[in-house]
């Protein structure tokens, strides 16, 4: 019965059934606990005031969110020194996001649930995003104006709301001049600084062409001073408001303005503000720049850098890839060489990928960038332009990474095409170059694309390799904008998998973070969901237009 | 085959080839093979072949499977040059010219000496792009010129009035009898000289067999045709001329009604008369 049983292959197929179940329940466990973790970070939760009272101790307040609970068994809790009532089988503990870093030097505690005398949720306590020192959680007491209390109790929240709206308009104009203007002033002078030691080194600097850069120069600097005059104009208006705050432990706290992102009252807010909330701060974390050591705010740069590398790498490795596949199949010998070559390029797929990192670090950013300052930039030595870690050099790094890859695919591609179809374009006059640019190439473009999905998604995960050769923890500008000539390849960028990485593990909050890593983790997989789409898409279209001959 | 057998097929013969005396009219050499042999690396496929083919009319290949008809049709317009191990000696003389001479430009070759294989291979482009294709490589992108030449390729294939409409579809769309046509209309766009087809029709189903059979006869007007078929009925119906090959050798060639009737060679006569191959 057994064997006869084993015999029909049931096994076989429940085997593969399982082993397909298991992959699927895999993914789905990853995905959905990245989801949870992440997604509900941005919701308001509900902020709790708890009376404390430890055995022996004075009572005390305890303001803050419940993040964790932990459940101990009495005998584990005695052993590690935990000091409980001794008829309780389990110690129960919860851990309360306190925030204000700035009075208690910690954003977190946990707390016993037998010391809690009394738990409330009073509709009056307010959470203040800040700038620095993380969230405060207390009960707003009045707002001041340069000094002079304006508002106090009921009144002091509305009158905060509209001094919040002017305050963050102010500061976003504040942003806006600094990063634009500003920043173009800069990155000309730092032009025209690099243009006058260029005459220098070329012993050619005349009193003409010094005349015209110091002309150039005073005119940035004339525009500076404007700029310098409205900004502190605008910096006095935005220091001049402040709030007075009470803490959990009746202390009073002055919080500027200035500091503050966003205030609001969790315990009051209806659904829709709840969900307005949500909303604005995933707007916020898609948009902004981070804030505190990456630890608040958004991540744009990280999305808007992962994005560059990976169409940036596309572009190299793809004509490179292509191209190197028609020699392999169209033109070279068949024979031990090239049967050489192939075995070659499919084990550089399986080098681990931080060893074409210090390839990359070795090669391409010292010999080649170090090479490409002397000739072409000496007149910012001794500072590096091409010679240190950048856009550039980690695109091409990933490129290499990745060319097995696409050739491996490409050749694939090319060895599909039946000879009845070249024979069909040789045989009407066309030389071989013609059948490969007019029939061949265009109906191997989809295992092109097959190559280079695949290739997008080995290099969008990459992060040891990039640590090397130009991702870092928070990169001052953009490797694109809107000076000249637009996009920096010298520049060092940031990139999601990094990000984490660094949120993670070393950032001087972690607890705090922990959300924001799950988030983030979230958006770098649906980032390389986004990119594999689009290319999935051109490869169907490319397919459908290409269909190759039956048999 | 029983004997019966045998002769209700050489009667079948004889009233297809009724037309097809063409002894009597004058005639013009358009390829001269002079003692090819080809080997494919050690192993030689043909054996010392000579023969001379006619212009405007059909010459047929036939012979059992693996005789090198296919192989002596594809050295004519140097499709073998494809096969890394092929080496050829001797001469295939187009036009008095040798066309395995180094001075020759093979892409050039071969627009005068089209081709049509055995299983149709349009590009898959649409139909108007499959047609247009040879002119393109020339470099001929005239909007007009091309319409003219596509359409008139297209009347010469006999397709015109079925696809007028349908120009822009993809041509893998169409039918295998259709395909075929395609690939006849695309090697006569660009005018040449000989047309070369390899089991053109086997692919096929009879009534698209037919249509290529009457393509056929209608395009001997304007071309040498050089057709290999297994079919002994269709190089019957369709060829002036049929050389006779078996195991790398040409053993007879002769006008299609002689050879078929009045074989000189015992085993051209064993193969029409189904006793083997």
């Amino acid at each position: 019965m057994i064997r006869l049983w084993f015999k029909s292959g049931t096994p076989w197929i429940w085997l593969n059934a399982a082993a397909v179940s298991l992959s699927l329940i895999m993914v789905v466990g990853v995905l959905g606990l990245v989801i949870e973790r992440g997604v509900g970070h941005f919701w308001p939760h509900q902020v709790n005031q708890f009376s404390y009272q430890e055995p022996d101790n004075q009572p005390q307040i305890i303001i803050g969110e419940k993040v964790d609970t932990s459940i101990t068994p009495a005998s584990m809790a005695k052993s590690t020194g935990h000091v409980m009532a001794d008829n309780a089988d389990t110690l129960v503990q919860y851990l309360i996001k306190t925030g204000n870093r700035d009075v208690t030097g910690t954003d977190f505690r946990w707390i016993q649930e037998r010391n809690i005398k009394a738990h409330s949720e009073p509709s009056d306590l307010i959470v203040i995003e800040r700038r620095e020192w993380g969230n405060f959680y207390g009960q707003l007491l009045e707002v001041k104006e340069n000094g002079v209390t304006i508002a106090t109790g009921e009144q002091a929240w509305q009158v905060l709301q509209t001094k919040i709206d002017e305050t963050l308009a102010i500061f976003k104009e504040i942003t806006h001049i600094e990063k634009k203007e500003v920043g173009t002033i800069n990155f000309g002078l730092e032009r025209l600084r690099l243009k006058q030691r260029k005459l220098e080194l070329e012993n050619s600097l005349d009193d003409v062409a010094k005349q015209k850069i110091d002309a150039e120069k005073a005119a940035f600097e004339a525009e500076y001073k404007q700029h310098q005059a409205k900004l502190t104009g605008l910096y006095q208006k935005l220091r001049s408001d402040s709030l007075v705050a009470k803490t959990e432990s009746g202390s009073q706290l002055v919080i500027p303005l200035s500091k503050v992102v966003r205030v609001f009252q969790p315990n009051t807010m209806s659904l829709l503000d709840k969900i307005l909330h949500y909303g604005s701060k995933v707007v916020e974390f898609l948009t902004d720049d981070p804030r505190e050591a990456n630890t608040e705010g958004g991540i744009f740069p990280a999305i808007f850098g992962t994005v560059m590398m990976v169409l940036m790498m596309s572009v190299i490795v793809t004509p490179f890839g292509v191209i190197a596949a028609v020699y392999l199949r169209e033109y070279a010998k068949q024979g031990f060489t090239t049967r050489l070559i192939r075995i070659a390029v499919n084990n550089l797929a399986g080098v681990p990928s931080v060893v074409y990192g210090v390839f990359g670090l070795g090669f391409f950013v010292y010999i080649l960038g170090g090479n490409i300052d002397q000739l072409f930039f000496p007149e910012s030595s001794p500072a590096p332009v091409f010679g240190t870690p950048g856009l550039l050099w980690a695109s091409i790094t990933l490129a290499l990474l990745t060319l097995p890859v696409v050739i491996v695919s490409t050749e694939e591609g090319l060895a599909r095409i039946p000879i009845s179809i070249r024979e069909g374009s040789l045989a009407l006059g066309a030389t071989k170059l013609e059948t490969l640019w007019l029939t061949v190439l265009p109906m191997a473009s989809p295992a092109m694309m097959t190559g280079l999905i695949l290739a997008v998604a080995r290099a969008a995960g990459e992060v040891a390799p990039l640590m090397l050769v130009g991702v870092v923890k928070l990169a001052p500008t953009l490797p694109l904008d809107g000076n000249f000539p637009f996009l920096h390849l010298d520049r060092k960028f940031m990139h999601l998998g990094f990000h984490i990485y660094d949120v993670g593990f070393q950032s001087p909050n972690v607890e705090a973070a922990r959300p924001l890593v799950y988030a983030t983790a979230l958006l770098l997989v649906l980032v390389i969901i986004g990119l594999n789409l689009a290319a999935i898409v051109i490869r169907n279209n490319l397919r459908e237009k290409y269909r190759a001959l039956e048999g | 085959m029983t004997a019966q057998q045998v002769k209700s097929h050489s009667i079948d013969m004889s009233s297809v080839l009724r037309d097809k005396d063409v002894s009597q009219q004058p005639t013009e050499t358009c390829i001269k093979v002079e003692n090819l042999n080809l080997f494919y690396g050690e192993k030689q496929a043909l054996h010392g072949i000579n023969m001379e083919m006619q212009k405007k009319k059909v010459t047929a290949y036939i012979g059992p499977s693996g005789c090198g008809k296919s192989t002596l049709l594809r050295c004519i317009n140097r499709m073998n040059d494809l096969v890394d191990s092929a080496r050829i000696e001797g001469k295939i003389l187009l036009d008095g010219d040798n066309i395995y001479d180094k001075s020759v430009n093979v892409a050039a070759l071969r627009r005068r000496v089209g081709m049509v294989f055995q299983k149709p291979n349009p590009f898959p482009k649409s139909i108007f792009e499959n047609v247009a294709y040879g002119l393109r490589i020339q470099g001929i992108n005239d909007k007009r010129v091309l319409e003219e030449t596509v359409e008139k390729a297209l009347r010469g294939a006999a397709l015109w009035d079925e696809m007028k409409d349908r120009l822009n579809d993809n041509a893998l769309g169409m039918s295998g009898g259709q395909q075929q046509r395609l690939v006849i209309a695309r090697a006569i766009a660009i005018e040449p000289e000989v047309l070369l087809l390899d089991e053109p029709a086997s692919a096929l189903d009879p009534i698209s067999t037919l249509k290529i059979e009457e393509l056929i006869n209608e395009l001997k007007e304007k071309y040498t045709i050089v057709i290999v078929t297994h079919n002994m009925q269709q190089a019957a119906r369709v060829s002036d001329y049929t050389a006779f090959m078996y195991m790398g050798e040409l053993i007879e060639i002769g006008t299609t009604s002689e050879l078929f009737t009045n074989p000189s060679k015992k085993q051209t006569e064993d193969y029409i008369t189904g006793r083997y191959g």
